[in-house]
């Protein structure tokens, strides 16, 4: 079982910034008993799903040569903590820098066109020695984001469609 | 705009007590970043990006441990740096103080000279020569 924590993007510029929409629903195994009869998405998810629309961003830039991997949240304020059934988030991530070791981004967090968090966060990037076959490879990653619909709406840093590597090309 | 060495002490401060959670008087000139404030190597990555935003400055990772120098034999064997070695990283980081590390120079060690000086002292290489 793969946890996605985003459902698409809705914006994707390269190696700039990213949007992605996450729509919680009743139906999510965790929300049964995360509260009884009270439903409330958990913070630590949300972290996760930026984590998540902020590294497949730095996946794409660095041509997914590295392991991206979140190595620090120095900071994130959310001010609600009651994200429940129904609601739609949306996750606003904009590169700070892309360095060859690490990452940093600052990130916000919208509901229902209200801002409700701010922060950053701060990704390791791996290289030789941990090319694990039980991390996602290259291929896999640019699957992942193909299913979330980068390939859709993403550009490149001048605008320019993203062109998909695993389509013919025409 | 020039700084003086304790305006941009108190910047380096800021960031270090932001990225590290310790208390503004737990962060002295002298504190090493890794034995006295607590910092792990994930933390020096924040730190560079956060002192790099602070000064809008550019630091590059070799200026606080030479990387890719150590992965060269001449410089370092069984994991300890040779007589050659130790003359390359006095070059590569002047203002490093290492005379305690050279005692016993184990590589995985070096990372836990540094000190709060030496940020201040990359900082006012690169602000004050802008």
């Amino acid at each position: 079982m793969n946890w996605y924590w985003i459902d698409r993007y809705e914006e994707f510029v390269s190696g700039k910034r990213a949007r992605s929409v996450k729509v919680i629903t009743r139906a999510e195994e965790h929300l049964q008993d995360h509260y009884p009869y009270h439903p409330v998405m958990p913070m630590s998810l949300m972290i996760e799903g930026l984590a998540q629309t902020a590294g497949l961003l730095i996946h794409e830039a660095k041509n997914f040569e590295k392991k991206v991997i979140l190595g620090k949240v120095p900071k994130l304020k959310l001010t609600t903590t009651e994200q429940v059934p129904g609601d739609v988030l949306y996750y606003d991530v904009e590169v700070d820098y892309i360095h060859d070791e690490g990452s940093m981004v600052s990130v916000s967090v919208m509901k229902n066109n209200k801002q409700i968090g701010t922060g950053t966060l701060v990704f390791a990037h791996l290289g030789e020695g941990f090319e694990s076959k039980e991390l996602y490879g290259p291929e896999d990653l640019q699957d992942l984001i193909r299913g979330f619909g980068v390939y859709d709406v993403g550009v490149d840093a001048d605008g320019n469609p993203l062109v998909d590597p695993r389509m013919p090309k025409k | 705009m020039a700084l003086s060495q304790d305006e941009i002490f108190e910047k380096v401060r800021g960031v270090l007590v932001d990225a590290l959670a310790v208390d503004e008087d737990e962060v002295e000139l002298e504190s090493t970043l890794v034995d006295d404030l607590g910092a792990e190597s994930i933390d020096l990555l924040d730190i560079v990006f956060q002192l790099e935003k602070a000064f809008e400055i550019k630091i590059d990772r070799s200026e606080l441990v030479p990387v890719d120098a150590l992965n060269d034999p001449a410089y370092v064997q069984e994991g300890k740096l040779t007589e050659a070695g130790m003359e390359m990283l006095r070059k590569a980081l002047p203002y490093a103080n290492l005379d305690a590390f050279a005692k016993n120079p184990v590589v995985q060690n070096l990372a836990k000279v540094l000190t709060v000086k030496d940020l201040v002292h990359i900082v006012d290489t690169k602000v004050n020569a802008q």
